[in-house]
């Protein structure tokens, strides 16, 4: 049977589609919007939409009770360095999984990727009281070391999923080229999975960038990221929410763009084996 | 130098005995195929001298040297991959180059002998070029060229020319054979094409389930198979099997004799038949035909012949073409 779109059915798709994408938009939009508007206005009802006061002053006094450039900083750190560091480990885990699989790879593979349904609350004590014994609470690399942990079994699963695309036959063309182990991956091996290692990075970079939970509970203020810098604005002076706008557009900003420049890549690294 | 001595070397898959013992003696400068039908493990026998895969059992000597345990890349052989296997990011003079880059040659030294091999092969106006912008022919070239410039002690090749056209086969074959003449290296050749196997093999070996059922020269494998399996598969159109009367006649279980080898008649001969399909190629014609009390056999005959479907001929097998077989299949000798 030949599947021709009609015009109508071509309309109310991309009808729906447009209204699922704006609900999904509208939460961000609405912040942004805030982030400019007075705190009156911010609560005020019915809200409204372009015609309030537009300023600026939210923004001003953000920068000016906690320096938003040091928590980005952090942000920056932990989010690349978390994927360096899995880099690492997933490349070469990955490498041996894809490459020299065995009868439990698959078992191994999907146990690792199921330590991400455990819910991050259950393990909380027992990894504060290490980080607080060993002098890890509030430092860049104690929580480099979680993060990197945390993703390492999307990373792994991606990286597999890549790599189960490149034909063994040219690793072993280096091999029989008198490539080493660690020359094959670095000349031939990783120069051809370019493309899902960039997803796979872009991918590790958002989720460690908007992760909350460790980076609230593990920090106080040496290694607070963005996140932290977002939560302080709910304080216990009762909620300011122009400031706590603000606040929160200039943490999402950053990894907005980014995403926003390299949706092709993250879309093409989530669905890379899905489709052919 | 390249003399390459397998003694009882044995592959197992788990529990399955894809090798269960090969011993086999190439001499330096051979250029022999390993021949078979595939799953027959003649890849594997080939990925095993490579040192792709780890020997279960036995020895690999090459020049005398036992290279069982040793890395692929210690063992100075090169290798031709079917799929090509070239690096796709790289151009085609570092594909080539990257044995030497490995290998630690200078820069002069690399530049030097990549131009040579560039040169021998044709490929000196593509060397700026990535793989995805070459065709299939000059891909297998720039995978031997990836070969030559290392030198090796003896070149592997994995069906190479599979993935090439009908035409381009046959160039490549005859190209495969003169760079054999000309570097007089050892080459092992595996394919499933019984075609490549005659043409460019100085020693044959005919493999079926992981043993050698005959090596030879490709002559001597066509004159004197050792047993059915050879005989029925070395030769195109296949050796034709018959029982019965004729067998007995020859005192054997049964008797082969080459389409080749029958003499086609309209008026008499030993075994009436009845044409079924006539392929007329024109230098020759294929008969397939029902024999009378034997069943369906293949003959050739030279030229046009005006023969046609239901058309009744009759047959003569060449005596002294015949091939005797015992019940296990076993060549018996000329009776």
């Amino acid at each position: 049977m030949e599947s021709k779109q009609t015009p109508l059915g071509y309309v109310s798709f991309s009808v729906f589609a447009w209204i699922v994408g704006l609900l999904i938009f509208f939460p961000i939009f609405w912040m942004v919007l805030t982030s400019f508007k007075s705190e009156l206005e911010a609560v005020s009802i019915p809200p409204s939409f372009i015609s309030f006061d537009w300023t600026l002053e939210n923004y001003a006094e953000v920068q000016e009770r906690s320096n938003y450039f040091k928590f980005a900083m952090n942000s920056v750190i932990l989010a690349v360095g978390s994927t360096l560091v899995g880099l690492v480990f997933a490349v070469t885990c990955a490498w041996a999984m894809a490459f020299n699989p065995t009868k439990r790879t698959k078992d191994a593979l999907l146990w690792m990727l199921s330590t991400k349904m455990m819910p991050p609350v259950g393990v909380l004590v027992p990894i504060y009281l290490m980080f607080r014994d060993w002098g890890l609470l509030d430092t860049r690399f104690g929580l480099i070391m979680v993060l990197f942990l945390m993703n390492l079994p999307i990373m792994v699963w991606m990286l597999y999923t890549y790599f189960k695309e490149i034909p063994t036959d040219i690793l072993e063309a280096a091999r029989m080229d008198g490539a080493t182990l660690p020359k094959e991956i670095i000349f031939v091996l990783l120069p051809m999975a370019v493309p899902g290692i960039a997803s796979t990075m872009l991918l590790n970079i958002i989720l460690a960038w908007n992760e909350a939970f460790w980076t609230l509970n593990l920090t106080t203020s040496d290694a607070a990221p963005l996140t932290a810098f977002i939560a302080s604005y709910s304080s216990p002076e009762g909620l300011f929410w122009a400031k706590l706008s603000a606040a929160s557009t200039l943490a999402v900003a950053p990894i907005l763009v980014i995403g926003w420049f390299s949706q092709k890549q993250l879309v093409r690294g989530l669905t890379f084996g899905a489709v052919k | 130098m390249g003399a390459i001595r397998l003694e009882k070397v044995k592959k197992t898959f788990g529990t399955l005995d894809v090798i269960p013992g090969v011993d086999l003696d190439i001499n330096d400068g051979e250029f022999v195929v390993f021949v078979g039908p595939s799953g027959c493990g003649k890849s594997t026998l080939l990925r095993l001298i490579a040192g792709l895969e780890d020997v279960t059992d036995g020895k690999i000597l090459i020049n005398g040297t036992d290279v069982a345990t040793e890395a692929p890349a210690k063992r100075g052989l090169s290798m031709v991959f079917q799929s090509y296997a070239l690096y796709p990011h790289m151009t085609v003079y570092n594909n080539i180059a990257f044995g030497l880059k490995m290998a630690g040659e200078s820069k002069e030294v690399i530049e030097e002998k990549v131009q040579s091999a560039a040169k021998i092969l044709n490929l000196t106006d593509y060397l700026e070029r990535r793989p995805s912008a070459l065709s299939g022919g000059q891909r297998q070239r720039v995978a031997i060229g990836r070969a030559i410039v290392r030198n090796p002690a003896a070149f592997l090749f994995d069906e190479p020319l599979s993935n090439l056209d009908a035409a381009l086969r046959v160039n490549m074959r005859l190209e495969i054979t003169g760079l054999h003449q000309e570097l007089k290296t050892t080459m092992i050749y595996v394919t499933h094409d019984q075609v490549e196997a005659m043409t460019m093999a100085d020693k044959i070996v005919v493999l079926q389930a992981g043993r050698v059922e005959q090596v030879g020269k490709p002559m001597e494998l066509y004159n004197s198979p050792a047993n059915k399996f050879v005989a029925g598969f070395i030769g195109s159109p296949k050796m034709n099997f018959l029982g019965g009367e004729l067998a007995k006649k020859y005192d054997c279980h049964e008797i082969g004799i080459r389409p080749e080898h029958v003499a086609v008649s309209t008026e008499n001969g030993e075994i009436p038949a009845t044409v079924k399909i006539a392929e007329h190629l024109g230098a020759e014609t294929y008969l397939h035909v029902e024999a009378d009390g034997y069943g369906p056999m293949t003959v050739r005959a030279t030229g046009e012949v005006p023969l046609g479907e239901h058309d009744k001929i009759f047959l003569t097998p060449e005596q002294d073409r015949i091939h005797r077989f015992d019940a296990h299949g076993l060549a018996l000798g000329k009776s």
